[in-house]
Formats: C-alpha cells, structure tokens, sequence
C-alpha cells in the first residue's frame, strides 16, 4: 500500500468512527448533483420559452383533469412528444415546455402502453370518446384499456371548485378572483347544451362550451373527463408564426 | 400507572381526531382512510389497556426491566413476517395487472381498474414487501454489529407500526383513487405527513443505536442504511411538496408544475430505485453474504471507495427518464454522463460482494442460500450494466416509453432485490426463532429455480415486447408512410404479455413454498429429506485391494 493510500484510509477511519460526521458527509455528498441540476430550472429563462395562447384550465377542464389523474391514466398514456419523425407524424407538433406550465402534477408519462395523448384534442369527436371510455373495444377491437362505464353514470356534485382553483392558485397558476368565485359556475356552464359561450371564453379564451358525455340532462364526470381531453394540446397554435418564430429561437432539441 | 393512562390518552385523542376528521370529511375516500385510522387507534388503546400488567403496575414495577444481555428482535421477527406477507400480496397484485394487460376483461371498474392497481403493485413491492425487510434486517444488523440494544425500544415498535398504516392507507388510497400520480410517489398529502413521523423516527432509532455502539468502528452496512435513511426523507419530502385543497380532503396540487415538477419527479423517481432499492439492499449484502460465506468482504478499500462515489454519483441520474423531452438539454446530458458513470460504482458494489466468496466458491453448490446471493448479485450487475445503456440517449430514443424499461426494471427488482430478501429471510428465520434449521433447505432450492426461471421469462419477453414496440413505432415504409396503427402494435405485444404473465406465476410460486417452508420453520418442524449435497461413500469399495493370486 502506497503512503498516500493509507492516508485517504486513516482519515476515512475518523468518519467511519464518528456518526455525525458520516451522516453529514453523506447528506453532502448526496445533496449535490439534486441542487446542482434542479436549482437552476427555476431561475434559468430559456428552461420554458413564452408562448402565446397558453391559459390556466378551466374548472370543468381541471376537474377532467383530477379525474385523468385519479384514475391512472398516466400509468399506459404519455403526454409528451419527442421531437422525432415519427412520433410528431403520429402524434403531431413535439410537445413544448410551455404547454405544461400550468399542470399540477406534470403528466409527461413514461410508458405508452396506450398513445401519447399531449394533442389528443380535437381529433376526435366528443361522441368517439365517450364510446371509447365506456368500451373501449367497440371502437378500437385491438385496445386493451380498461373501461370507464362509471364516469357517464358519475354525477359532478362537487361544489369546491374555488377551493381547488385557490389551491391551485398558491401553486403559482394566475387564476383571478373572479375566475374563482365563479369556478361552480362555470363548471356547470360550459358542459351545458346552451351555455353561454362568450361568457365564460371572456374569462377563459377559447374554451369550448357544450354537452361533452351526450346526456344533456346530467353533469356528469364523463362531461369533465372529455372537456379535458379536448382541451389537451390544442391552446397553442404551434404551427402559428409567431410561435414558429419563437421555436426557431429555441436551443437545444 | 400514569405512563399507562398518558398512553391510553394519547390513542384516545388519536382516536377522536380520526372520528372527527370522518365526520368533517369533504369526499368519501378521505372518510375511508380516516375510519381506517379510528380503527388503527382503537386497536392500539385495547391494546394499551388490556395488556398492562396492573398486579406489577400496583407494586410500582410497571415491566421488568429488559435483559440487555440479548438483542432485542421482536420488530425483527414482525418485519421479517410482514416482509413475507407483503411479498405475496405485492407479487400477486402484478401477476393480476400482468393478466390485465394480456386480458383487458379482467378490468373491473372502478376499483380494480389497471390504472388503480398498478400504483397497489408497485408500492407494494418497493415499500411494503422492499420496506419492510430493510427496516427489519437494518434493525438485525445495526444491533450485531454495534454489538448493542436497540436504543429507544418503544419507538423501534412505533416505526413498524406506523409503517404498516402508512401502507394500508396508501393501499386502499390507490383503489378508492387517493393518488398524486407521481410515479412511487402516490400517496396524498396526509398520508405522505405521517410517512415522514415514521421516518424520523426510524432515523433516531438508527443512530441512537449507532451512538450507543460498543465497537469503535461503524460497520460498511452501517453506511449504507444511514445514508438510505437520510436521502430517502430527503427525497420524499422536497418529491411530496404540495397544496392541500381542503385539510379535511384526500385532494392535493404539487407545488411543483410542468418541467420543474417533472424533474423533481425523476430526481425522486430514479433514487428511489438508488436508495430504496440499491443502496440499503448493499447494507444486506454487506451483512449477510460474509455471515452466510463464512468469508471476510473481499475488499475494505473498495467498499469505501464504492460506497461515497455510489451515493454522490446516483444522485445525479435523474434526468435520463426524461431524454428528448421538453427538459433542458443541458440537464438531460448531464443526467446521461452521470448514469454511465455510475456504472463503475455499481459494479464495484458486485465485485465486492462475489468475491467475498473467494474461497468458499464451493458453497453456490452445496448451499442454496448462497446461491440465492449469487444470482442476486449477478443480476445487480446485469442491471447497472442494462440501465447505463438505456441511459444513452440513442438507445433511449428506442427503449423510452416501452416494455423494455419494464423489464429492465424487472430483472433489477425480482433478480437483485427479491433474490437477496429471500436469502435474508432465509438466513433470518431460524435465528430468529431459535430453531436448529430451516424447515427445507430443498424448498429453498425450488424458491431458487422457479424464481430463475420466471425472471428469465419475465425479462426476455419485455425485452422482445419492447424492442418490438419501438421498432413497430418508427416504422416506415417504401411509400414514405409510417407502417404500423398504434392499434396494431398493442395487438403485436399479446403473446410477449402472456409469457410475462407465466414468468410472474413462477416467481409467485416459489414465493408461497417461501411461506411454507417460513412457517413450518416457525412451528419449530424440520423435514426430513436427503441432505442438499453428500460426497456419496460406498463401503463396498471403502477397502484394500487385495491381490488374488491366479489359479
């Protein structure tokens, strides 16, 4: 053994003597790499470019949402396209870091046992999704996904929209006062066959208003799931120019 | 009598908060898990009253006070039962999402629905059947090696306890839907609260016994449950940061949004698998090969050396679940260099461990235990080669999002961590219970190969499963066109999900001859049965020759 060796071992041999030199050692050690790469996502501009169109869920949109995340779609659905031919010729335009700025929890996935999902909005009818959720394999025969007969049978009962939307608020999404006291409100309004549409697209812009699940009658958890699914994806205009313009700017992908 | 009445009132306050936060409940599945808690309380205070001694509590001798001359083993022997069960019920549940996948009509809303069932398998395995055995086995080894008592005998109980509702409440959170939905990170708010009580005092169980050690040196297994115990509260707490809707509801919002959240995610997600499920699975290695061997550790340097390059370098990796994603690409560079990095640290863990048999190399033919280890080790290292290649952007491009990360996993998770928690169980059984033997050391060899077996089904089918899936994704063809719906690639995976099905039964299997042969170990039976290896003697050739002389 060399002179220098046996050095670095006597002065491990004061740490593995000693617990609270080994523990703060080893918080050190371990501290590191985490400060070192996440830290600087929160001040770095570039880490998420400003696009335009991007707005915070809608209360029926968001409780879509919770239901989404209840249910563990994650688990088989990705909501995050990589910026690759095939995966932007299937899915389309390669996800931007924008689009989940406003999601709590993020729902990138990490296993498409089932398609990637980030811009499922729009391509399909409402009538497509509520068949597909409900039995699956009448449209798809190959699919495999479970189904979710009970949403359409589920009433939207809740009535704390504004506490979810406060909560959501002092997670750092700019919902305004008045946007939350009408969260009950507009949760009913824009799943309703004859809302009024300026109304709630003056608070949220471009939100689509209608009976999502078929059954005008009932607010139902069928309603607040396909809100959801047709909202995914669909506020940025990626193929805008401004937004092009933006994308060209951006480094590194 | 007093400290009888303050404990007796500690339940019942616990007891009427539960009550009180069920009444106040804003969603049903909040009422269940706090109806779950009253019950959990009732029981301790039944408990706390009926089985105080009050004849001893009257002559002012409240217990006798404890022998410090022998370890104190009964959370030890309680973990090492619990481990077992949740062994079973965790293997079970993936078998059942496993048949899912295969047949979708075994979905059965909402409750069993494979989105619900998934997170019941993975926290089950991780944390109750991986949980379980290292708070056992750190109890067992922190007390060997300190050559002391527990410290704080009350609160080692109050761990396992605690951690027990920790996972029924998680468990029964996930069916009634109660999910944030970060990936081994599920549980709400509340129940992620009281993770970090038990936590903390898993922590002051572990060091005060640390501090009260009568050898000089803290032994190598040492150093990997403490740094497991300090970065895992680390990671669940800064992972779990959240903005409850209501304090009397199970809904909560992450702190975190979007990129910020989805590194934060991995950064837990992925040490997660390195200080759950590698660094304090090397504490057990550490311990129990040598015991097991006979054999000194091969290398006091290297184990020093592997241990601080090991949990500096994990830490990093993080960021190789998120390659080509909106993630900065500095960050997902940075992730990659440090995942191929780790794979020396990771291999000089394997080299430490299989050469500890040096010299008893024997012992993977004659005892079944050690094979065990052996196969344990070896897919450690086949594991912490596979994930550094996956780590590499190109292959990732490809592996990313498929069956291949499952199975990788997989032979991780069965071969490394299920391999060597049997080994310990199997070591830990008959000490524990003061029983001359395993009950079968024959079942420990069918424990070995049906579990072999159903590993090498198990990963060689995801692998063909996700090979097949990326290749069938990025398909083109001569016109230019993309080849395959996705449709067609779910129906492509349907005979890899079966055989992946078969591998998950024949692990299970050999985990129900575990519980056999664990219980009939309890019982106190032995089997009779031909030892595992006998150098054969023949007494009619054990002579001289004798020359006959020729006629």
């Amino acid at each position: 053994m060399t002179a220098s060796n046996s050095k670095v071992l006597d002065g491990h041999k004061k740490i593995e003597r000693n617990v609270t030199l080994l523990g703060v050692f080893a918080f050190i050690a371990v501290a590191i790499g985490g400060i070192v790469e996440i830290a600087p996502l929160f001040w770095i501009d570039n880490t998420i470019e400003k696009v335009k169109g991007m707005r915070p869920y809608t209360p029926l949109e968001q409780k879509g949402r919770d239901i989404y995340v209840r249910e563990g779609c994650y688990t088989c659905h990705s909501q995050m396209i990589r910026p690759f031919r095939d995966e932007v010729e299937r899915y389309g335009h390669y996800s931007l870091a924008a689009e989940s700025m406003y999601d709590h929890p993020f729902q990138w996935g990490s296993k498409r046992t089932g398609p990637d999902l980030a811009r499922v909005g729009g391509r399909y009818s409402d009538e497509w999704h509520v068949q597909h959720l409900k039995d699956p394999r009448s449209v798809v025969p190959e699919s495999i996904m479970p189904s979710y007969r009970f949403l359409a049978e589920t009433d939207l009962t809740s009535r704390d929209m504004p506490a979810r939307l406060t909560a959501l608020y002092r997670t750092g999404v700019p919902y305004t006062k008045e946007q939350i006291e009408q969260a009950n409100a507009d949760l009913a309004l824009q799943a309703s066959a004859d809302g009024d549409a300026a109304d709630l697209q003056s608070r949220y812009p471009k939100a689509q208003v209608r009976d999502f699940d078929g059954d005008p009658s009932r607010l139902t958890e069928m309603d607040a799931l396909v809100a959801y699914l047709q909202v995914l994806g669909t506020m940025v205009d990626v193929n805008d120019a401004a937004a092009q313009e933006i994308l060209a700017k951006e480094k590194g992908r | 009598m007093q400290s009888v009445l303050a404990r007796a009132g500690w339940w019942l306050v616990a007891l009427l908060i539960a009550i009180v936060a069920m009444a106040a409940a804003a969603d049903s599945g909040f009422a269940v898990q706090m109806a779950i808690i009253a019950v959990a309380a009732f029981v301790g205070l039944w408990v706390s009253l009926t089985r105080t001694d009050y004849a001893a509590v009257a002559r002012g001798i409240l217990r006798a006070p404890p022998d410090e001359g022998v370890y104190d083993d009964d959370p030890v022997r309680w973990g090492v039962l619990a481990t077992v069960f949740w062994g079973i019920a965790g293997f079970a549940a993936g078998l059942f999402i496993a048949l899912q996948l295969a047949f979708p009509d075994l979905n059965f809303e909402p409750y069993l629905n494979f989105g619900r069932v998934r997170p019941l398998h993975t926290s089950a395995v991780i944390f109750a059947f991986g949980g379980n055995i290292l708070i056992a086995s750190s109890f067992y080894v922190v007390q060997r090696t300190c050559r002391a008592r527990l410290a704080f005998p009350g609160l080692a109980r109050f761990v396992f306890w605690g951690y027990q509702l920790f996972i029924v409440l998680a468990a029964t959170g996930y069916l009634l839907g109660i999910t944030q939905s970060k990936e081994y990170a599920e549980p709400e708010w509340y129940v992620d609260l009281w993770l970090t009580i038990v936590w903390i005092a898993y922590f002051v169980v572990f060091v005060g016994t640390l501090v009260k050690r009568n050898e000089p040196h803290i032994y190598v297994a040492n150093w990997f449950y403490l740094s497991f115990i300090i970065t895992i509260a680390l990671l669940h707490i800064v992972n779990n940061l959240a903005v409850p809707v209501s304090v009397t509801g199970s809904q909560s919002y992450t702190l975190f949004a979007g990129v910020q959240d989805a590194l934060v995610q991995w950064w837990y997600g992925h040490n997660a698998v390195a200080f759950f499920l590698t660094v304090p699975f090397l504490a057990m290695m550490y311990y129990f090969v040598p015991k097991q061997a006979g054999r000194p550790i091969y290398s006091y340097r290297l184990s020093i050396i592997h241990f601080w390059s090991l949990i500096f370098l994990y830490i990093w990796a993080g960021p190789h679940h998120l390659h080509y994603t909106a993630l900065p690409d500095w960050a997902q560079t940075l992730g990659m260099v440090f995942s191929i990095v780790l794979w020396m640290p990771s291999w000089g863990g394997m080299i430490n461990g299989l050469m500890t048999l040096n010299g008893a190399w024997d012992k993977i033919r004659t005892d079944p235990i050690i094979r065990m280890m052996v196969m344990a080790i070896a897919f450690y290292g086949m594991a912490t080669f596979e994930g550094p290649m996956m780590s590499i952007k190109a292959v990732n491009s490809l592996s990313h999002y498929t069956d291949w990360t499952i199975g990788h996993v997989h032979s991780g998770a069965l071969g490394w961590n299920g391999m060597i928690s049997f080994a310990a169980v199997y070591y830990l059984v008959p000490r524990l219970w003061k029983r001359q033997r395993l009950y079968s050391l024959r079942m420990v060899n069918w424990h070995f190969w049906l579990a072999t077996v159903g590993i090498v089904f198990y990963a060689s089918s995801m692998w063909v499963a996700g090979i097949t899936q990326g290749l069938m994704w990025r398909e083109y063809g001569a016109d230019g066109y993309l080849v395959n719906t996705f449709a067609e690639t779910v129906a492509a995976l349907h005979p890899m999900f079966l055989l992946r099905a078969l591998g998950g039964a024949l692990y299970l299997a050999g985990g129900v001859i575990m519980i056999v042969n664990v219980w009939a170990t309890i019982v106190g039976k032995l089997r009779e049965e031909a030892p595992m290896s006998d150098a054969p003697y023949d007494a009619q050739a054990d002579r001289p020759i004798v020359s006959v002389p020729a006629e």
